[in-house]
């Protein structure tokens, strides 16, 4: 094994950046990092500078890039399910030429619609969502934007994106095997997940789905783990915790939920292994499947939701913060002003981070739970409006009075802001036990989560990818068609997921193959057909960003300000090309807040972090 | 046809990219502040385009959606529901209008312009205070609504209810009758069999003797009586869903369940209040159950009076009567066991596909 490589450039410099705010150490260090400035050294073997990389920027790409493609996956299997929905009683020729004999004579069985519709939701809430989310911004920003050379460990981090890649490996090899893949829906409850005989996709389809996401819990708790500890050790001089940018204090945040989360979703997932493969009974008892009464007694399906939806919801919040910080950091930017409330941003994400993990059972309150224990529930989950509410009011005012740069960038942000309002509305409804009864398990809830979790973690995600884009490749995506993308789906969004609101409340159930024999939600037929039409067009029109994506790393207009935004973090602070490292000379040194926005005496509209303060001036 | 299909698409792509290339250079030959400038003006009047016409758009929705939206309420308790549920959407409706008014119209007026500077306004925490305390105070109110109506919908069931059975299975419902004793029997999922007790009906305990069965999963309930479901499951979650009377519970293997309601709309006033001869309340199964959870149909049929529903209750045979002839059951089960037959699972086979 070649160790001088993989242990060379981002652990020898990494003693360079480790100033966690004391002012005296910080000096000795600079001798030292010194000596790796010039490059003297050896050049990293290709393996290990483009595949086993350890450096924190490229790891951002890995993710980045494979969760397009897992998004591209998700998506086109929405399509295909859409087909379905919108027109029953048609047959589509390409859906045989994709998928083979799941759909025989251009018509997707049943089975099958189940597996997409499973596929759809783990795809993209953990593969895209989870993984291409903090997976690409934690990892290119926490240390760029806290003056660090690389994460805590960045031989972890290479670890986290690579049992990533072998989840999703497994999870893409699942999709070819003779029954199928699982079809028990992303959430996967027992008993319909734990026995075979119940649906197809839990054969071995649902061996693999529980490996690769146990795999996938191993990655997100390196990545989590990781962005702590950089978090709290790793700032530069002067950054203290209160001058951090806020979408590092998202960061932080989502990387605590998934710590303290996920390890339960894996114990969950170990009691469905051991109840599948090894006889035992936890989630199972008293069943009668396929002709026989099982041997089971004495276990509590039940008990599977206590545990899944102890992640599943801190889940929820865990493709939230990253967008509600980006928008934060591109909305004071581009408005030319300081972000409203700072510290108000923080304590409500502390307050959003505390709540998620006591709101779970409002997943459950039809699940014959205690009517008192759902009360607790229904208080708790309701009171997390208040943060949320705080931040919405807060990004509102710092618009007020800007001057506001419409940027595709920004454009993000601010769908993001409107279809965070939207889609949080609608939790107030669900998250109220008494109107739950009603609309659980409809059309209502997939408008919902779709639109506050879906869309605007979506939006959150494109904003991060069109503004940092000049960082991870020193070029810009292309406008005009930057600004198309964002009307398509912005446009797109609304008109497909505002109806299903309509359909909720006529008490349409989720995750229903065929509707025509129902006189209760056969009305909406032609609405279904209509969304449908809508999902392909946006679809399409995801597909420009693609093509703009991928043609701008190559094509795209080249960025000749090292800070192309007048922005005041310190990822802006390094070179246009990027480096190991980061920084060539001395990491800067942290004077401001980030969102000093203000006249800087010489003319400029904003100060950077590293600008040391004039004289007389107070540092806010 | 596909090929066409793709070569447009294909052309499509080119076009727009092409156009998206093609401002791109023209921005360089014209200076890209005014550009800028440019494309600022129409993304912050488009902004507000949006806003206005979304809003018309809204309202063309609710126009053209509001009668296929709530179905009439058929329970006391769905009406009490259709309040709250009409009180939190004026509440969200306000806050969504006013708050997305507030988005779009700052983002227009404020857009960048020369002369223009932005105000340098980091906090105030009075105003933190105000938008903490009012949204607290508004959620508290609801929490408090909310929960006056989740204790009383899952109160106790009156004495005097019905008392009906409901058990999920693959993939349709199961619903059973005490009989003229007024009470279910014990049952045993060992006992199951699908060719002549599908419930497992222990008859061991006489009460089961004169329960009856309906596989066809016709639930037959009294206007203005409160009816308590028991509600199980022989294999997977299922859940019951009753969207005319605003209701729905988890069907759980190895767990009992119940939620009781009272109708207010028998069948029959239903079918002239919507103008439909064939209208038929449902049930639904509203969690996901396998391949045939979409097809999992039940039936409610609401009885003017009780006097109708006595008089179908005598049309139908008990479970025990159908399947062993109305002679009295041996003194043990045993005898029931015997007649276990592997081939069972008939009703299955039909509803798979």
């Amino acid at each position: 094994m070649s160790e001088q490589i993989t242990i060379d450039g981002p652990n020898a410099v990494q003693g360079g950046g480790q100033v966690h705010g004391d002012d005296h150490q910080i000096h000795n260090d600079f001798d030292r990092h010194g000596a790796h400035d010039g490059h003297a050294h050896k050049e990293p073997h290709f393996i290990f500078k483009y595949i086993f990389s350890q450096d924190h920027k490229y790891i951002a790409k890995q993710f980045l890039i494979t969760g397009i493609i897992w998004a591209i996956i998700g998506a086109l299997f929405s399509v295909f399910f859409r087909l379905q929905l919108g027109w029953p009683d048609k047959t589509f020729p390409i859906l045989e030429t994709f998928l083979g004999h799941w759909a025989k004579g251009g018509k997707l069985s049943a089975e099958f619609y189940y597996s997409l519709v499973t596929m759809h939701g783990t795809i993209l809430i953990f593969f895209v969502l989870t993984a291409g989310l903090s997976g690409t911004f934690s990892n290119l920003l926490i240390p760029l934007q806290l003056g660090a050379r690389d994460m805590a460990s960045p031989f972890m981090n290479m670890l986290s994106y690579w049992f990533f890649f072998t989840a999703g490996v497994i999870m893409f090899t699942s999709l070819f095997v003779q029954t199928g893949p699982a079809s028990g829906g992303w959430t996967a409850y027992p008993p319909l997940s734990a026995l075979k005989e119940a649906t197809q996709g839990s054969g071995v389809g649902m061996d693999l789905w529980l490996v690769s996401m146990s795999l996938f819990v191993v990655s997100s708790l390196l990545g989590g783990l990781n962005y702590v500890s950089t978090v709290l050790n790793m700032r530069t001089k002067g950054m203290s915790m209160t001058r951090m940018p806020l979408t590092v204090w998202a960061f932080f945040f989502t990387a605590i939920l998934g710590i303290l989360s996920f390890p339960v979703l894996f114990s969950g997932f170990v009691l469905l292994i051991f109840d599948r493969s090894f006889g035992t009974s936890f989630y199972l008892s008293e069943i009668f499947i396929n002709g026989r009464a099982l041997s089971h007694v004495g276990g509590s399906a039940i008990l599977y939701q206590h545990l899944f939806w102890f992640l599943g919801h801190p889940e929820v919040y865990i493709i939230m913060l990253p967008g509600m910080g980006i928008t934060s950091e591109i909305l004071s930017t581009n408005a030319r002003k300081p972000i409203f409330g700072y510290f108000a941003m923080v304590i409500s994400l502390v307050g959003i981070t505390t709540l998620a993990f006591l709101v779970w059972a409002h997943h459950m309150f039809v699940t014959g739970m205690s009517p008192f224990l759902g009360s607790i529930f229904v208080l708790l989950t309701l009171l997390i409006a208040v943060p949320s509410a705080v931040k919405v009011f807060n990004w509102l005012t710092t618009l007020w009075r800007g001057n506001i740069r419409f940027n595709v960038p920004m454009m993000f942000a601010i769908g993001f802001v409107s279809m965070f309002i939207s889609g949080g509305l609608t939790g107030i409804f669900l998250g109220n036990s008494a109107l739950d009864i009603h609309l659980h398990d409809t059309y209502f809830v997939i408008a919902h989560f779709h639109i506050v979790m879906g869309v605007s973690a979506f939006f959150g995600m494109f904003a991060g990818l069109y503004y940092w884009f000049p960082k991870f490749y020193g070029r810009f995506m292309n406008n005009t068609l930057g600004y198309i993308h964002f009307w398509i789906t912005f446009i797109g969004a609304y008109l497909i997921f505002w109806p299903m609101h309509y359909e909720g409340i006529a008490g349409m159930p989720r995750r229903y193959y065929d509707f025509s024999a129902w006189q209760s939600f056969k009305q909406f037929q032609s609405l279904n057909e209509f969304i449908s039409i809508v999902v392909i067009v946006v679809f399409f029109g995801q597909l420009l960003f693609v093509v703009n994506f991928f043609t701008s790393i190559w094509k795209g207009k080249k960025m000749t300000d090292p800070n192309p935004w007048q922005s005041n973090t310190l990822e802006w602070t390094t070179p246009i090309k990027t480096i190991h490292g980061n920084w060539p000379g001395e990491i800067p040194t942290v004077y401001r807040w980030p969102y000093d926005y203000k006249d800087d005496g010489n003319g400029k509209d904003y100060v950077p972090q590293n600008v040391p303060l004039r004289p007389g001036e107070e540092s806010y | 046809m596909s090929f066409t299909i793709f070569a447009l698409v294909a052309l499509f792509f080119v076009i727009v990219y092409q156009i998206g290339k093609a401002s791109e250079y023209a921005g360089i030959l014209r200076g890209e502040e005014k550009v800028k400038a440019q494309s600022n003006r129409l993304m912050a009047a488009l902004l507000l385009l949006f806003f206005i016409v979304g809003c018309w758009g809204l309202w063309e929705c609710h126009y053209a959606l509001l009668d296929k939206m709530l179905p009439k309420s058929a329970s006391v308790q769905g009406e009490a529901y259709d309040e709250m549920l009409n009180a939190t959407i004026i509440i969200t409706g306000i806050v969504f209008i006013a708050t997305q008014a507030l988005l779009f119209w700052f983002a227009f007026r404020y857009q960048a312009r020369e002369d223009r500077k932005a105000y340098f306004y980091p906090h105030n925490n009075k105003l933190e205070l105000l938008w903490t305390t009012i949204p607290a105070i508004i959620m508290a109110i609801m929490v408090a609504v909310g929960l006056k109506h989740w204790f009383s919908v899952t109160s106790t069931a009156p004495a005097n209810s019905q008392v009906v059975e409901i058990v999920g299975k693959q993939f349709n419902w199961l619903i059973r009758y005490p009989g003229a004793d007024g009470e279910l029997g014990k049952r045993n999922f060992r006992l199951i069999n699908d060719a002549n007790n599908v419930l497992g009906l222990d008859y061991k305990d006489k009460h089961n003797l004169d329960d009856i069965v309906n596989q066809s999963g016709e639930l037959h309930l009294v206007k203005g009586r409160p009816v308590k479901l028991i509600i199980g499951s022989r294999d997977v979650i299922h859940d019951v869903g009753l969207p005319q009377f605003r209701y729905k519970m988890d069907a759980v293997p190895g767990i009992t369940t119940s939620i009781w309601f009272t109708p207010s709309v028998s069948t029959e006033e239903m079918k002239k209040i919507t103008k439909n001869p064939n209208f038929v309340y449902e049930i639904s199964c509203d969690q996901l159950c396998g391949s045939g959870h979409y097809s999992m149909r039940g039936t409610v049929i609401v009885h003017d009076t009780q006097a109708e529903l006595n008089q179908w209750m005598k049309s139908q045979k008990s479970d025990y009567a159908i399947n062993f002839g109305s002679t009295a059951p041996a003194a043990s089960s045993s005898g029931v066991d015997e007649k276990k037959t592997t081939s069972g699972d008939s009703s299955k086979k039909v509803s798979m596909r």
